[in-house]
């Protein structure tokens, strides 16, 4: 099969549904129209960049130009997981807790990826990194935003549970056992859904694309198995390490809850 | 069996403070409502950054860990907090000190909370003696045993199945106070103790009070807003009565 290439045109009708639906939005009076067409637009001028920048990027392998890359999509994704909070940490933890629990998982994984499980070399060849550190930080990143807004959320509001805990003795740790469980579960439960249905009810993007672009169905099923694994294994690591961090930073020393850490947005 | 003393101990609206409270000695405070009580007796537990030190037997608290410190300095909030939908699963670390308790209220922490209980002090009135005897005696020994603590504030052991949401606040607050002294703590920090209480429970909650006070020798500090209520167990007590007055703790002018 070969690849058929889409022409602007091919694109543009696509885009006239999303102005169909904004339409909609405006009619239905769902108050949402901006937000989309502006989504569109951003995701529009995003990718053509995205495009371009691989396209040079690919023609170089200069690796100071790829960490540069990296190091802005990570960013971005850090600023992404603090922007999705409603109760922030004060001061730079509302933006190191995210990006550094990103950097852990996700870094750390894609590099196993390449260097262990793929085998590329140079392992930072940005055709394989890249793509799988987008994939791994855009979902790690979901995980990530849904634990931590659980547990700073469960925490403004628990303040009775928590403190009636330190009351009768117990450690800051068991005060907050229960609340920094229930945080983990809700950043997982996205991608363990995606795994359950993955190939029955949803055919995933990465495979719909590399099928599309006249891959082997068989090799795009195991790169999407691949990728789903590395997800799953980053999203946990880093929720856990958000979710510790987090925890640890809502009490001090002496074992005190200490909300006004956070900030209301 | 502990006497406090605070020295300097300076919560955030209030100057500093400096309280000496002997062992087994009672003393009340009040103050218009936001003049400062909640903070103070927050603070001497360490719930709230403070300024100052805080000393038990002369021991200061920063020697202390902040855990075993709020055991031994235990605080009754005015509005108790319950973590978890059982009644029962809020006496867990009992469970460990009672064996009678352990079926009813077992739960996934138990073992966690096994350590904790151990390290409470050992010595202990044994609760051989069937609880509803006690109500009988003009002056029954106080045992931190859990069927003891809840036939004294008036509930029956079947509570511990009761879901908290079906609680009034007035069964709350019985049951938060059976939950503290369940962990044998040598000072009482009360806020409003009794406040949502009828006034037969009322007079059960200040009895069990007394009593572990006296026989403990629990230094105990009470925020009360009832005038009547400091006045009546002040004097049969022998205890002081201070109130705060724009941010300074000085002794309430006699009734």
């Amino acid at each position: 099969m070969d690849l058929i290439s889409l022409s602007p045109f091919d694109l543009s009708l696509a885009a006239g549904l999303v102005l169909l639906l904004a339409a909609l939005s405006w009619r239905l009076h769902l108050g949402i129209e901006r937000r989309i067409l502006i989504a569109a637009a951003r995701s529009t001028v995003q990718l053509v960049l995205l495009g371009l920048v691989l396209k040079v990027l690919f023609a170089t392998t200069d690796p100071r130009l790829i960490g540069l890359l990296a190091l802005v999509m990570l960013s971005v994704a850090g600023w992404e997981v603090m922007a999705r909070q409603r109760r922030r940490f004060r001061g730079a933890w509302g933006y190191g807790i995210g990006a550094l629990s990103m950097f852990l998982s996700s870094f750390s994984i894609t590099v196993l990826a390449l260097t262990v499980i793929i085998g590329v070399t140079p392992w930072y060849q940005p055709q394989y990194l890249i793509p799988l550190l987008g994939m791994l930080l855009g979902n790690t990143m979901n995980g990530i935003a849904v634990a931590l807004d659980g547990l700073s959320r469960q925490a403004w509001e628990g303040r009775n549970r928590i403190e009636a805990r330190l009351l009768l003795g117990a450690t800051w740790s068991e005060a907050i056992a229960d609340i920094r469980r229930d945080a983990l579960r809700a950043g997982l439960i996205p991608i363990t859904n995606a795994m359950t249905t993955a190939g029955l009810v949803s055919l995933p993007g990465m495979m719909t694309g590399q099928i599309l672009a006249g891959s082997p169905p068989m090799e795009a099923a195991k790169y999407q198995l691949l990728i789903m694994f590395m997800i799953a294994g980053g999203t946990g690591l880093g929720s856990i390490a958000a979710i510790s961090i987090g925890a640890r930073r809502l009490f001090d020393g002496r074992h005190r809850l200490r909300l006004e850490r956070l900030r209301v947005v | 069996m502990a006497a406090l003393t605070l020295s300097r101990l300076q919560p955030r609206v209030l100057a500093p403070v400096d309280l000496q409270i002997n062992a087994g000695e009672l003393i009340f405070i009040s103050g218009p409502s936001g003049s400062g009580k909640s903070l103070l007796l927050r603070a001497i537990a360490d719930l709230d950054p403070n300024q100052g030190e805080v000393l038990i037997d002369n021991r200061p608290r920063r020697s202390i860990p902040a855990p075993e410190w709020r055991r031994r300095v235990g605080l009754l909030p005015a509005e108790s907090g319950w973590w978890a939908d059982r009644v029962g699963d809020h006496f867990i670390t009992a469970a460990a000190k009672t064996a009678s308790v352990a079926s009813t209220a077992s739960g996934p922490s138990t073992a966690a909370n096994a350590t904790r209980a151990s390290a409470a002090p050992a010595a202990r009135a044994t609760s051989s003696a069937d609880p509803a005897d006690d109500n009988a005696d003009r002056d029954p020994a106080v045992s931190t045993a859990l069927p003891h603590l809840l036939a004294r504030l008036g509930f029956e052991r079947d509570v511990l199945d009761w879901d908290i949401q079906r609680l009034s606040t007035g069964e709350r607050q019985r049951l938060a106070l059976a939950r503290l002294l369940l962990n044998d703590p040598e000072v009482l920090l009360l806020d409003e103790a009794t406040a949502n209480l009828d006034p037969s429970n009322r007079e059960h909650a200040e009895q069990l009070i007394d009593d572990y006070r006296r026989q403990r020798q629990a230094a105990v500090l009470w925020a009360s807003h009832d005038p009547d209520q400091r006045q009546r167990l002040a004097q049969a007590a022998g205890g002081r009565c201070l109130v705060i007055d724009s941010g300074q703790l000085i002794p309430e002018q006699p009734f």
